[in-house]
């Protein structure tokens, strides 16, 4: 089994990508994760499944409950993970640049 | 392509670095941090403080799709003209803690510049947070709802 494949496989899902962004936040059961997902429950617990299969997500019982948390460890091993925030910025600065082009331009007139 | 944006982040450190440079002269970059109106463009924000200056401080206010409002702010310790700012950020109603962030602005030719970010985090934990948080990008919903939950945690 190619473990490192499937963790990228279980990244490339946004519900799953949804569900590791809610976790970041805070440990959740995983009805409490269900409830902010419109798909249905046993499909969430699935995704749930593939995410503890592959370590991105570690179960901690809790009393009764069950609590989902980021296993920060198996997220740094993506190599890339680092790759949407960079993006995001590049993004961002690509704008600036484009903005800051065409004010040259009008404030030459 | 070319990755103009570059990103280091070094294992088990609370801080990064973002550097990138510009197709522009430092005084059309720093004018793009300094104006309201042009900040609100490329940050795609609604800005509703900006004082530029030491003791200053800001409020960014963003509306997603969901018309859920998110409010960014900071205060502003260092502010020097086309060189340097230095602030705090804050993504508000979330339970994340402010970071710190330096700002410098450099020339690079008449009509190049760059700019370094260096940022830092309460701890490493929160940085590693930060960084996974633009996996949110295209599903909003999970998003709003992790601004839902943390409301409710205040």
């Amino acid at each position: 089994m190619n473990l490192r494949r499937d963790v990228f496989q279980a990244i490339a899902d946004p519900t799953r990508r949804g569900i590791l962004l809610l976790v970041a936040a805070q440990s959740m059961t995983a009805g409490a994760i269900a409830s902010n997902f419109d798909t249905a429950r046993p499909t969430v617990s699935k995704h749930l499944q593939i995410l503890t299969e592959c370590e991105l997500l570690k179960q901690e019982q809790n009393g009764r409950e069950v609590y989902y948390h980021l296993n920060p460890q198996k997220m740094k091993e993506i190599a890339d993970f680092i790759e949407p925030f960079r993006t995001m910025w590049e993004d961002r600065f690509n704008k600036l640049e484009d903005i800051m082009k065409n004010y040259k331009q009008n404030d030459s007139k | 392509m070319e990755q103009k944006t570059r990103i280091n982040a070094v294992d088990g450190r609370q801080e990064i670095t973002i550097t990138r440079e510009f197709d522009l002269p430092l005084s059309l970059l720093f004018k793009a941090y300094e104006a309201p109106e042009i900040v609100a463009q490329w940050m795609g924000t609604k800005v509703i403080k900006l004082d530029n200056k030491k003791h200053g401080s800001y409020i960014f206010e963003t509306t997603d799709p969901r018309g859920n409002k998110h409010i960014f702010s900071g205060v502003i310790h260092e502010f020097v003209p086309e060189s340097k700012i230095t602030r705090t950020f804050e993504m508000e109603q979330t339970p994340f803690d402010p970071q710190l962030e330096f700002l410098e602005f450099e020339p690079l030719s008449e009509t190049r510049s760059k700019l370094t970010m260096h940022v830092i985090y309460r701890s490493v934990a929160l940085r590693d947070q930060i960084l996974q948080l633009p996996f949110a990008q295209g599903i909003n919903m999970a998003h709003n709802r992790l601004q839902d939950i943390a409301s409710k945690l205040k």
